[in-house]
């Protein structure tokens, strides 16, 4: 599958495309398989997200995973920081990310 | 330490309101993003990994309580508790918002700091030796060239597009503490005769395609610095690669064209400038000197330190340097506890380290290449007190220079351009060596670790360096072996194979057992490799 990602112009934050709007976590995103151009360029242009680009992800335990590392990092956050990540409380995300 | 004048503050308050102005225009769209951009990154403004970074410039890495209290700050009130030093003597945020980029520049303008050429191409920060003014073998302080310098290249409209980034370094003693070899332009103010003078160095760099700087001029008088340097950089600005981003740096020129004829035109450029007097007048260089007058040391202060606290004792073996002072130590603070991460600090260690700096330093604190701080200017009988305070913060690590010293860039935990990460190795390895009590018996052994092959955690100037690459999308790491960014500067060179994260972690270990099985008297890790080679080293590690 594809995804959608970017970042929130005014806070820098990593976001994803949920169909409708943009989420701060990747098990929200949708396939965009054939509309992710149409899509970036319509809410990059409404200033919704900034600097979107869709990256190949595969379903895994219900959501998408993100294919490349440097996705995985992204989604979730620095791997040697488990505090500042949006998943402080999950012993095993490093698991999902690695 | 250098105060702005009013022209200098002037400049650097007009950039934080255009600036804001740019960033409210940007928020409500009337700037795109592909118009912002080259406007952000010239305020050192970048869009990386989770959020917005942003890269302030401490110029040649010396700054003041005030200064690091405000840089505190900025991590507390504005980020996320904590800032990044590194090894470009700078510090970077992660975790930045842009809509509080004008009021973090406005902060930093309030105490004579800016994010100004901290990307892009243009003259970048200039580094410098971290125990300047300290040192007891230097000619001279080197930072009053490095100040004229900053002056000279900030804003100047010549050089803001060059064809890539500009790296300058100036030192003032044999020993190079600043890898000044490696930079585009490197510079060592020496003594001939009783005279001063400038040898330049010219087209050093790491990067993908790392290059040790020639010589160029063994010396130029100082009062045609900036006109040597103008003259350099003018040649490169009309031969640089800008046809290929990665030939573009000034070390591929000098090396296409040969050092002999790069030398050839500047020296030619260098006779005609020096007719258009663009040298700033000697009594400006003057001016800026009597900034960087030593402070007031104490006479009679005693030599001895009471080294009846072992811990205390390693602490000042190893964490502490001659100064030229009698009395006087350079302290090192260390911003690598074991299994931490290389180079960050927290807010309240920042206060600290400024509380530290006022109370036993002159109010002076500097920035290592090596991602530490230094209190250059510590009296002896105040180190215990110094050491206790720093230890209680987790800031009194005894391990400067030694493989638990790792240079680490932030990979790819923070780094869009990454392959791989760098600080969970540079974690388990200074893990490793505590464990295994190896690390006093190793000395001296600098190691080194990038994310890819950009280099910015130098692993081709490592005694040890590693690499990170992407092989079919999974992290692997490169090891190298034999580089040295000192006075005796080399690079280093792979060993073979990659390694996964657990290996790199047992390679790093085995290539340091052929070292202690190996070496001779009184030689380093370094000595051993260059005496013996690779051979040993690759038998150890692929059998
Ligand atoms: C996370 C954001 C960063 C980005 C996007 C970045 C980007 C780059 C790039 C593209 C290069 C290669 C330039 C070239 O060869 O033309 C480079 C080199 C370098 N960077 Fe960074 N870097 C980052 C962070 C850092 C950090 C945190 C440090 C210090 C720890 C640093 C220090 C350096 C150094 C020393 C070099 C080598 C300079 C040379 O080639 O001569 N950078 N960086
Ligand atoms: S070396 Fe590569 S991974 Fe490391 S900070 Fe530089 S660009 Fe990023």
């Amino acid at each position: 599958m594809r995804i959608l990602t970017g970042n929130d112009l005014k806070t820098g934050a990593v976001t994803w495309w949920t169909g409708s709007d943009w989420s701060l976590h990747v098990e929200d995103a949708v396939d965009v398989t054939g509309s992710e151009d149409e899509i970036a360029r319509r809410e990059e242009s409404a200033r919704r997200v900034n600097a979107p680009y869709a990256i190949d992800a595969t379903m895994d335990e219900g959501s998408p995973r993100p294919s490349h590392i440097k996705d995985r990092v992204r989604a979730i956050g620095p791997t040697v920081r488990p505090d500042l990540t949006l998943k402080p409380a999950d012993p095993d995300i490093g698991n999902w990310v690695i | 330490m250098y105060k702005y004048d009013s022209y200098d503050q002037q400049m650097v308050d007009a950039r934080v309101e255009e600036f804001r102005d740019q960033a409210r225009r940007r928020l409500e769209g009337k700037l795109t993003e592909d118009q912002f951009k080259p406007l952000r990154l010239m305020n050192g403004l970048y869009l990386q990994l989770h959020a917005y970074m942003l890269r302030v410039a401490i110029p040649y890495g010396t700054l003041d309580s005030r200064q690091m209290h405000a840089l505190a700050d900025i991590a507390d009130k504005y980020d996320r508790g904590y800032g990044h030093f590194t090894t470009r003597q700078n510090i970077q945020y992660n975790w930045i918002k842009l809509e509080d980029a004008p009021d973090i520049l406005a902060d930093l303008a309030k105490v004579e700091m800016h994010a100004i050429q901290t990307s892009g191409n243009c003259i970048r920060n200039i580094s410098s030796d971290h125990f300047a003014g300290a040192a007891a073998d230097e000619v001279v302080d080197p930072r009053p060239y490095a100040e004229l310098l900053r002056q000279w290249s900030s804003f100047h409209p010549e050089f803001s597009y060059l064809p890539r980034k500009f790296k300058i370094a100036v030192i003032a003693s044999d020993t190079d503490r600043a890898a000044m070899r490696l930079h585009d332009i490197g510079i060592q103010i020496v003594e001939q005769d009783g005279e001063l003078g400038a040898a330049f160095y010219v087209g050093g760099g790491m990067g993908r395609t790392p290059m040790i700087a020639p010589c160029i001029n063994p010396f130029v008088p100082l009062d045609q610095l900036v006109t040597y340097a103008e003259a350099c950089l003018r040649v490169y600005n009309r031969h640089g690669r800008r046809d290929n981003k990665y030939k573009a740096r000034i070390k591929i020129l000098v090396h296409e064209m040969g050092a002999e004829e790069y030398t050839r035109q500047v020296e030619a450029e260098f006779a005609h400038l020096l007719e258009q007097g663009v040298e700033p007048p000697f009594a400006e260089l003057e001016r800026i000197r009597t900034f960087f007058e030593d402070p007031l040391f104490e006479a009679d202060l005693p030599a001895e330190i009471d080294r009846s606290d072992p811990d205390f004792a390693l602490w000042v073996d190893r964490n502490t340097v001659a100064h030229k002072a009698e009395g006087y130590v350079s302290a090192v603070i260390s911003l690598k506890p074991v299994g931490g991460i290389p180079g960050d600090a927290t807010a309240e260690q920042m206060h600290l380290m400024a509380d530290l700096a006022r109370d036993y330093s002159f109010d002076e604190l500097r920035v290592m290449h090596t991602q530490n701080i230094v209190l250059p200017h510590v009296r002896k009988a105040d180190l215990h007190a110094l050491w206790t305070a720093l230890d209680q913060a987790g800031l009194g690590s005894p391990n400067l220079d030694t493989v638990e010293d790792i240079i680490a860039c932030p990979g790819l935990d923070y780094c869009s351009l990454a392959n791989a990460r760098s600080i969970p190795v540079a974690q388990q390895i200074s893990e490793r060596f505590a464990a295994n009590g190896k690390t006093e018996a190793l000395g001296q052994l600098k190691l080194k670790i990038s994310g890819c092959i950009n280099a910015c955690g130098h692993h081709h100037a490592g005694h040890i360096g590693i690499l990170g690459v992407d092989k079919k999308g999974v992290e692997n790491y490169q090891l190298l072996l034999g580089g040295s960014e000192a006075e005796d500067v080399s690079l280093a060179k792979i060993t073979g194979p990659g390694f996964d994260e657990a290996g790199i972690v047992d390679a790093v270990e085995t290539a340091a057992d052929v070292y202690l099985r190996e070496r001779q008297d009184g030689e380093r890790f370094l000595d051993t490799y260059r005496r013996i080679g690779m051979t040993p080293f690759k038998e150890a590690l692929y059998g």
